[in-house]
């Protein structure tokens, strides 16, 4: 690498020369309203004079205090971290079939697991409003078999479908491309050896996979925790989280700051729970190699 | 390799039913010929694709996510091209800073994105025109273009060009024949990965779009919040078709699981 870069005879330029002007477009359209957002959360809002230019924790305190946004916050939080375990719980075994399934199958099924990713997510959540309604086809089923309907519609339960289905894909990925690089022999070996079936995926694959686990996990967390179709279609006008809050404040309420408040902790929190897991993850992987 | 028992592919059945369930269900209603969204039991009809091509909100928003789409995933390729070039090919500081702040947009929560344009552009009182719509949305999918096109320039073979330049070429002729040619595949990828982004993002766009710029899942979204009738079930279908055309092309000439999985 180092002999490639001499063998260029670098000007110092060349690289401000490539990388300018895609870094003024980054520092105007990421940074500065960025930084306009997080000065916005410290400005008061007045309901007939607007948006005030003063300095105030007044926002934070507001949104940190009133038992609705606390709740909101809490739900976002909870229903993020189920849904990212029933994701586990179903995305790792489902990667674990498709790679042991043979050839053709293997990339057809693959494609059916993660080729919705290209369908809009407000389509397939306008699908799962139709499948929960309530004359929707679950309760059409549960009706045939003799069962009273459900209310799932607007409910938690409805939000938290949806999210696994949208994030399925996120966690098959990179399950399965840990698992593709896994020595099918050792596995083998350990079933050789005498292990159970249930052994050998608990001593053998289980701790190979973890790293693709891990960052799947992540992934999924971060994109439930400030996902808006999802709770805006399936949670209906009381079940808010984070996401519909802030749009609820910004289009709705027309609070700006107090929205740019919740916006900015939800920035926060995902970056800290970020480094955090990203911490977990290294440490993972040094283990491992160690 | 170990055979899956009866129990996995049960299972596996179950997921690949829950996966396909909404969408297969949103095909089947499109054709109802009721008011309602109900299952076409008594026969078929196409009204409510007929209704789509007729209704003009939708068919003006279609034209503005394909514009939108086309123009910010070839932006985001302009901008993406140099900046990997920089980060691969040279050393200097700031370069882990830099390559950081590229792929930012894909840590930072569209919802937050969204909000800090809509302050960005009421304080430049510019809100609503397409080409800052354009702008936010080559923001957003730049990272998709940057990775795989840093993924192409790490993995190809540097001694293609130190030949080159060994026999003689100049710097611009070992960037065009030899450099550009290989990265292309990692550039296709990536801008068609930046399309579909695009035509695909929500969240951000529905604080950034005006009523005249209003794309296709804005509208959607709005209008699937507001009225139940089948329509809403036959744009969703024809987005279905599209979207499997669309993975049908990708899968045939990159392999849908390399370039989803990021790999180039």
């Amino acid at each position: 690498m180092s002999a490639a870069i001499s063998a260029i005879k670098p000007r110092r330029l060349a690289p401000l020369a490539l990388s300018g002007p895609t870094t003024l477009f980054f520092i105007g359209l990421v940074l500065l309203p960025l930084l306009l957002t997080v000065i916005l959360s410290f400005n008061s809002y007045d309901y007939t004079a607007g948006i005030q230019s003063d300095f105030t924790f007044a926002n934070y305190l507001t949104v940190l205090q009133d038992e609705y946004y606390l709740s909101t916050f809490w739900r976002t939080l909870r229903l993020a971290l189920l849904t990212t375990v029933i994701t586990v719980a179903i995305g790792v075994p489902e990667a674990y079939v498709l790679s042991n399934m043979r050839k053709p199958w293997r990339s057809i099924f693959l494609l059916v697991i993660i080729g919705p990713l290209l369908v809009s997510v407000v389509v397939r959540t306008f699908g799962w409003s139709m499948l929960l309604g309530k004359n929707g086809f679950v309760n059409s089923a549960l009706a045939i078999v003799g069962l009273d309907p459900v209310q799932l519609l607007y409910t938690e339960t409805a939000i938290v479908i949806g999210l696994v289905h949208i994030m399925l894909p996120f966690m098959v990925i990179p399950v399965w491309t840990v698992l593709q690089k896994l020595d099918p022999t050792v596995e083998a070996a350990a079933l050789t050896l005498g292990a159970s079936r249930f052994t050998a995926l608990r001593r053998v694959v289980f701790p190979q996979a973890a790293l693709g686990i891990l960052s799947g996990s992540l992934i999924v967390f971060a994109l439930s925790a400030s996902s808006f179709a999802i709770p805006g279609l399936l949670g209906g006008r009381r079940l808010k989280m984070a996401a519909t809050l802030v749009y609820d404040e910004f289009l709705i309420e027309l609070n700006w700051p107090l929205g740019a408040t919740i916006a900015i902790i939800v920035l926060v929190a995902n970056l800290v729970i970020m480094l955090a897991y990203n911490r977990l993850i290294e440490r993972q992987a040094k283990r491992k190699l160690g | 390799m170990q055979r899956n028992g009866p129990i996995a592919l049960a299972f596996h059945s179950l997921v690949v039913v829950f996966m396909l369930a909404p969408m297969v269900v949103v095909c089947l209603v499109a054709f109802t010929p009721e008011n309602t969204l109900a299952m076409p039991w008594n026969g078929l009809s196409l009204r409510w694709f007929e209704a789509v091509f007729h209704h003009a909100d939708f068919m003006s928003s279609f034209g503005n996510s394909v514009r939108l789409a086309l123009l910010s995933a070839t932006i985001s390729t302009v901008l993406a091209v140099p900046a990997a070039l920089a980060i691969t090919r040279y050393e200097f500081r700031g370069r882990e800073a830099l390559n950081a702040l590229f792929l930012s947009p894909l840590i930072i929560p569209h919802l937050v994105l969204g909000v800090a344009f809509l302050r960005l552009f009421s304080l430049m009182g510019m809100g609503g025109s397409f080409g800052w719509l354009v702008a936010t949305h080559a923001i957003v999918v730049t990272p998709y273009t940057l990775r795989l096109i840093l993924a192409s320039l790490t993995s190809m073979d540097r001694n293609a060009e130190n030949a080159a330049r060994t026999l003689g070429a100049a710097e611009w002729t070992v960037f065009r024949r030899i450099t550009m040619p290989l990265m292309l595949p990692g550039i296709s990828g990536g801008w068609l990965l930046a399309f579909i982004n695009s035509f695909d993002e929500l969240t951000m766009s529905i604080f950034v779009t005006s009523p005249s710029t209003v794309t296709l899942p804005v509208r959607m979204y709005m209008y699937a919040s507001e009225s139940i009738d089948p329509m809403m079930a036959a744009v969703s279908t024809l987005m279905i078709v599209l979207a499997t055309i669309t993975m049908i092309i990708l899968d045939r000439l990159f392999g849908l699981d390399r370039l989803l999985v990021g790999k180039g």
